[in-house]
């Protein structure tokens, strides 16, 4: 439980500011305004992570879903230039919306009807010495796994998109 | 209520808000006729999920709390992988297809 | 007069040689009053955030003159000189020439887009002022992640460069902004890998405990880490768009590149942007690398952010000195510089550098006798791997080439004047 004001208050407007940025997402009209509204919503998540005490985190979330996973849409926007470029939904979405309502309603009464195990903890400091420490200590295999896996998506990612072996030279 | 709003943050707080991006990104990625509408519902999806992880993190006993966030790390790192493959994908059957609306993408082969 | 303001001065020299124990005074005297908690962060805030926006507005002014006057006499021409003795009322004659321009629109620009990528672009570069510390406690946001918050707010600021050239609809802004990200991207890991040897010798990525580890163990970081220095000032300047690296506006290439087709205001906006930028990146420099607001005990005589602000000035005289004197290079030669010589060099340094962390832990020898072992150490690793790379990499000098070599596939796909889509959206019939 947090009890600064100060904090409450911002952790309010963040959290309306993303939730009203992801329901833009979904009533834009074009493509590229909904990939904006997308990395506003990143960056307010991130600023959710900061009141929740975890500022390595929020900054890696600003670094790389704001500043390139928001890049790469805009790519991918950029290089399919015939294709629609409105942002409708297909003809699906009347029971896409009710399972998407269902899912929020389970999840409201499982977060209120659970008795969780609270500790009464005070936030955390700087994270980014311990985290460092968790990767190469207990987390060292995933961390190496991560980098692999990394490694294969971009192997991957330009495998997919060479051009034919046509003569460019 | 506005009191009971303002007075603390509590965890039932901050779950609900991982609730509600979920519950549209997984809308997104149900019902957009674009690949990349559905690319963004889930990393809407993914983001949902790690702010629920990084509450659990801050809010709950654990014996080493700081597991919540390198988790968090984790998928953040697997999400920006995915997200570069599918806009690969989505590149490459372009240059096939001349579309990425899904609707039009519903052959096996050709 | 002039006594009471000297006496004003010795009196309060405390106060304006540090300006965090002026707003400390500040806190003081809220929190004696008995205002609310919050309220002194507010202020303090409010206080911070007025001095940089003082300071950014300054610059701004101040660099334009600098960038012409200083360029213009190291090219043996005189620079502007009409506007003002020495030409110091030019960037007053810039500013009200731009505002006084019509701001044109294309039809078939994505107009919200087009507003906003401007304001993208300037933003980070100012709110990235708030981590830089301009005396012994005077930063306006002590981050313990300092260091990542650099990249990040660099980040964002490709991004706007990016929207800015496709929310044109035109196909050179469009080229112009590709060949950017790509340049972009490819100079983010040499920046990353280049702090990161600071931060690696440092032990911390709060920057004002960066300054302070210099301050400590009484040596600049440049003599310390040469050769990150070298990366981040030659990496920076091709993320800063700067020549030799400009090839996203070069006037005599692609037209103006992603800023085509911005003018009046919103183009003045993109250069007083380029130009807080240049400025904020000398922050990072002096910082980092030159000791902050520390100068060897000279910071007891004259305030530190008086010495900051003179470091930072002569950074941004180097990155001058640069543009001044080096032509521009080719997209696929910066490029290939980036990957082929300073990811690796960044690499080996990092090598070096944590092998002499780990030395310096596990022995636990004095200080005074590790510190200058790596000096040198690093010295003669920075020349030596420069000489290396030189003599692997470099072509041989040929005085008539024969055949290219080099070739840029940068492909950019082919855009109508209006596809359907943009003539559903504004009404505009393709040509």
């Amino acid at each position: 439980m947090i009890n600064d004001t100060g904090i409450v208050v911002a952790f309010w407007v963040l959290a309306v500011t993303t939730v009203g940025c992801a329901l833009m997402v979904v009533a834009v009209r074009e493509l590229i305004h909904a990939v904006l509204f997308l990395a506003l919503s990143f960056v307010g998540v991130a600023g959710i992570y900061i009141v929740l005490s975890a500022d390595f985190v929020a900054v890696v979330q600003v670094l790389i879903y704001a500043g390139a996973v928001a890049v790469l849409m805009t790519f991918a926007v950029m290089l399919t230039p015939a294709a629609d470029r409105r942002n409708s939904e297909t003809g699906f979405w009347l029971p896409a919306a009710v399972l998407a309502g269902l899912v929020l309603v389970v999840i409201v009464f499982v977060a209120y009807d659970t008795s969780w195990n609270l500790s009464g903890r005070a936030a955390f400091p700087a994270t980014a010495a311990s985290l460092g420490e968790a990767f190469l200590k207990p987390y060292v295999v995933p961390f190496e796994v991560a980098s692999v896996l990394l490694m294969t998506a971009m192997v991957g990612a330009i495998v997919l998109t060479k051009e034919e072996e046509g003569d460019d030279a | 209520m506005p009191e009971m709003l303002l007075a603390s943050v509590k965890l039932e707080h901050v779950l609900i808000l991982g609730g509600w991006l979920f519950a549209i990104g997984l809308f997104l990625a149900l019902s957009k006729r674009n690949a990349i509408g559905i690319l963004m519902g889930v990393e809407l999806m993914l983001n949902a999920v790690n702010v629920t992880l990084l509450a659990f993190s801050r809010f709950v006993v654990s014996p080493r709390p700081l597991d919540g966030q390198v988790f968090a790390v984790f998928v953040i790192t697997v999400a920006a992988a995915e997200a570069a493959v599918a806009l690969a994908l989505a590149v490459a059957v372009y240059r096939h297809r001349q579309t990425v609306n899904i609707d039009e993408i519903d052959l096996l082969r050709w | 007069m002039n006594a009471l303001l000297l006496t004003l001065i010795t009196k309060h020299w405390y106060d304006i040689r540090d300006l965090s124990n002026l707003s400390a005074k500040i806190q003081q005297l809220i929190a004696d009053a008995g205002g609310p908690h919050w309220l002194i962060y507010v202020v303090s805030g409010l206080l911070g955030a007025g001095g940089i926006v003082a300071f950014v507005g300054g610059v701004a002014i101040i660099n334009i003159w600098v960038e012409r006057r200083v360029v213009g006499r190291m090219q043996s021409r005189l620079g502007p000189n009409r506007a003002g003795p020495f030409g110091l009322l030019q960037p007053v004659a810039d500013a009200i020439k731009l505002m006084q321009k019509e701001v044109l629109q294309p039809k078939t620009a994505y107009g919200l887009i087009f507003t906003v990528a401007p304001i993208m672009f300037t933003v980070p570069g100012i709110f990235l002022m708030a981590v830089l510390p301009w005396g012994r406690n005077m930063t306006l946001a002590n981050l313990d992640v300092g260091v990542l918050f650099l990249l990040a707010a660099s980040s964002l600021g490709a991004l706007a460069v990016f929207l800015a050239g496709y929310s044109s609809n035109n196909k050179y802004s469009l080229f112009g902004s590709m060949r950017v990200i790509a340049m972009l991207v490819s100079y983010e890991i040499p920046i990353v890998l280049a702090l990161l040897g600071v931060v690696l010798f440092a032990g911390t990525m709060n920057l004002g405990d960066i300054v302070l580890f210099q301050e400590k163990y009484r040596v600049l970081m440049v003599l310390l880490q040469p050769l990150p220095f070298l990366i981040y000032f030659i990496a920076i300047s091709a993320e800063l768009n700067r020549t030799p690296a400009d090839i996203a506006e070069a006037e005599s290439e692609i037209v103006g590149g992603f800023h085509t087709e911005y003018s009046g205001m919103k183009f003045g906006l993109f250069y007083a942007a380029e130009l807080i930028n240049a400025v904020v990146v000398s922050g990072i420099i002096a910082t980092m690398f030159l000791g902050g607001w520390w100068a060897y005990k000279l910071d007891e005589i004259v305030p530190g952010w008086m010495i900051y602000i003179g470091k930072i000035y002569t950074v941004y005289f180097l990155f001058v000195w640069t543009r001044g004197t080096l032509p521009r290079f080719r997209i696929d030669q910066l490029l290939a510089f980036a990957w082929k010589w300073l990811t690796p060099m960044a690499i080996f340094n990092i090598v070096l550098v944590a092998a002499e962390v780990l030395v310096w832990d596990e022995t636990g020898w004095s200080a005074g006798f590790m510190i200058p072992a790596f000096v040198v150490v690093n010295n003669v690793f920075a020349v030596a791997t420069v000489f290396a790379f030189m003599r692997l990499l470099m072509p041989k000098f040929e005085r008539f080439p024969t055949g290219l070599r080099y070739y840029s596939t940068i492909d950019v796909p082919s855009l109508p004047a209006a596809t359907p889509a943009d003539t559903a959206r504004t009404g505009v019939q393709a040509v």
